[in-house]
């Protein structure tokens, strides 16, 4: 309203009245801004603040307590790494994701590229049921997938685990990478195939070199899904000595052993590498999570 | 130690592998066939493992599943519909009232909050800085930020120094008791549900921001000559060309609260009258060893997220997705 009325008013009182008023709009809006981001931040905050602070401290004052009297103590990292097993834990998370992520984005582009360059019967079809999976509840497949790897016997082992996630993410992958691998230029594909190139060829050396960028914002939201993921590896790992991050933190949480400040230790550890990706690799994330969504 | 560094490097192999190991001798094999015939070859055998995995993990657990909830908890013989009539029982009801609320207050708040975010960071210079800050609780897992919320939910006894980051606030801006959030049934189910709508603001935001940016200039300057004010031109202007947008959040996170475990699990266990479905199936399952009821709620969430998969299937059909 003001705004209209800055651009037309006549009379110099009248504007600097809308002047005021756009002045102050403009505080409200920074404030809400910084209060939202404070409100959001806060919490991340207080956990990071806690993970050096003794057992003895935390439970006399409240973390920003550490403002006042900055006592810092490394003995929470120490007894989460040493003493809960957390350390173990980094190792099986890098087990569970690394080959997840590759074979998601191994299976998604092979299946994009069927989908987005080939002309076949059923395309379409196959094409929303896609489309249709990825929606689905993972809660569905735990019954039938558990007794299908217990009967193979190959529980207790990663295999499993890789296999749901991927399962569960790759209708999600294709859908993200049948967009942009069907707006590659055919032209560049033709020229090489009347140049003699077979398919593997033009899919390995034209399709996937082009596509580093979709390939990236595929990888990093499948590592923010596997990495963070709690139901399927509990299941399939257990909380012993395969267990993940989520798992270990999880049952740190519900048992309370060793006690609240190593348990933040736990949890810091946890998602320092997910909040590294995400800060540095912003740019590849936003684009995953838009070309997943806005589509349509 | 060494057998989850040697499942690391196996899995690292295996995954080219398996792809070259049917890609390479299927082209090699459809090579000899007339070119008509190689081209209707060709799709499936680059769609066969996506199909073998997306068979395993998906269309056959779909199957199985609702096989399995007509039968009883070891799957050995017929029950009919008990294990449904089970479902929608007495000892089930709290927990679908719990999820009712969940997918009511959940993707209202969250697209509400979202919505606001988004049009606030559209006019301020510093919108990516700010945007990090909502989007960091979306780079950790539920996990995480269940047991973040549990110490920001702690409880003291009264007069006792409040440790946990709410009830300091609340005790010394209201003077009034603490609460504890997430025992006390009043409030208890809307603590967690924040929990999650922490976490999930910051996708929320990015997909409307996308949306926001995308209106037209000229509609909102159209508009503003034609003296909307503020309200006006978000209620004419803004909601009219997000809609389809809002709807995209709307249904991601009702889909989300239909299936959601890990927040609960951690923060309540579903105890305090806060259990939801998918704590719900953990618990028949890995508690009761009950494989009958575990599938009933499976195929329960299904049905309850169908609507939704049919409204995604025929958006793509209808729209710009072929």
């Amino acid at each position: 309203m003001s705004a209209i009325e800055s651009r037309t008013a006549m009379s110099a009182p009248m504007q600097s009245t809308s002047r005021l008023g756009n002045r102050l709009k403009q505080v409200a809006l920074h404030t809400a801004v910084f209060l939202l981001c404070l409100v959001w931040f806060t919490p991340v905050l207080s956990l990071f603040v806690t993970t050096f602070r003794s057992e003895s401290d935390s439970s006399r004052t409240g973390w920003w307590y550490a403002f006042i009297e900055w006592r810092p103590v490394l003995s929470n990292y120490v007894e989460a790494i040493y003493l809960t097993g957390v350390g173990r834990s980094v190792v099986n998370s890098i087990v569970l994701t690394v080959p997840t992520v590759l074979g998601t984005v191994l299976f998604s582009a092979i299946g994009a590229f069927a989908l987005a360059r080939m002309r076949f019967r059923g395309r379409i079809a196959l094409f929303l049921a896609m489309v249709g999976f990825q929606v689905l509840p993972p809660q569905l497949v735990l019954v039938p997938m558990l007794k299908f790897f217990l009967a193979l016997g190959l529980t207790g082992t990663f295999i499993p685990v890789w296999i749901i996630e991927m399962g569960l993410t790759v209708p999600f992958g294709i859908f993200l990478l049948y967009g942009f691998f069907a707006s590659i230029p055919s032209d560049l594909v033709e020229a090489a195939r009347i140049d003699g190139a077979s398919e593997p060829r033009i899919f390995f050396q034209i399709i996937l070199p082009l596509s580093g960028a979709v390939l990236a914002s595929l990888a990093i939201l499948q590592f923010m899904i596997a990495w963070n993921h709690l139901l399927i590896p509990l299941i399939f790992l257990g909380s012993g000595s395969l267990s993940p991050l989520t798992v270990q933190v999880a049952s740190l949480a519900q048992t309370n052993a060793g006690g609240l400040n190593t348990l933040t230790a736990a949890t810091f550890i946890s998602v320092i590498v997910p909040l590294v990706l995400i800060v540095t690799l912003q740019k590849y994330f936003v684009r995953g999570v838009l070309g997943g969504a806005v589509k349509g | 130690m060494s057998s989850q560094i040697l499942q690391l490097v196996l899995g690292l192999l295996a995954m080219p592998a398996v792809v070259l190991a049917i890609i390479l001798p299927g082209e090699l094999a459809i090579r000899r066939f007339p070119q008509k015939r190689q081209s209707s070859l060709r799709p499936w055998i680059w769609l066969s493992p996506v199909l073998a995995l997306v068979g395993l993990v998906i269309a056959y657990p779909l199957a199985a599943s609702i096989v399995f909830s007509f039968r009883d908890a070891m799957a050995s013989k017929w029950v009919g519909f008990s294990n449904f009539v089970w479902a929608f029982g007495s000892a089930m009801r709290p927990v679908l009232v719990n999820n009712v609320l969940w997918i009511v207050v959940f993707p209202l708040l969250t697209a509400v909050l979202a919505l606001s975010a988004a049009i606030m960071l559209d006019r301020v210079k510093y919108e990516r800085i700010a945007r990090t800050f909502l989007i960091l609780p979306t780079a950790m897992s539920f996990v995480a930020g269940a047991v973040i919320w549990k110490m920001m939910y702690t409880y003291e006894p009264p007069m006792q120094p409040q440790t946990g980051t709410l009830n300091a606030i609340w005790t010394a801006v209201t003077g009034r008791m603490p609460i504890a959030w997430l025992i006390d049934r009043n409030v208890n189910n809307y603590a967690l549900i924040f929990v999650a709508v922490w976490m999930s603001i910051g996708v929320a935001t990015l997909i409307l921001s996308a949306g926001v940016k995308n209106i037209p200039r000229e509609l909102v300057e159209a508009a503003r000559i034609d003296g909307a004010g503020e309200w006006s031109i978000f209620r004419f202007v803004t909601l009219p060309s997000l809609w389809p947008t809002i709807l995209v959040v709307l249904t991601t996170q009702a889909i989300f609260s239909l299936k959601v475990f890990d927040i609960v699990y951690v923060m309540t266990n579903g105890s305090f009258g806060t259990d939801v479905i998918a704590n719900r199936m953990y618990t028949e399952l890995f508690v009761k060893q009950n494989l009958g009821t575990a599938s009933a709620i499976a195929v329960l969430l299904l049905i309850l997220a169908s609507p939704v998969i049919f409204m995604n299937i025929k958006q793509i059909k209808s729209g710009g997705g072929e």
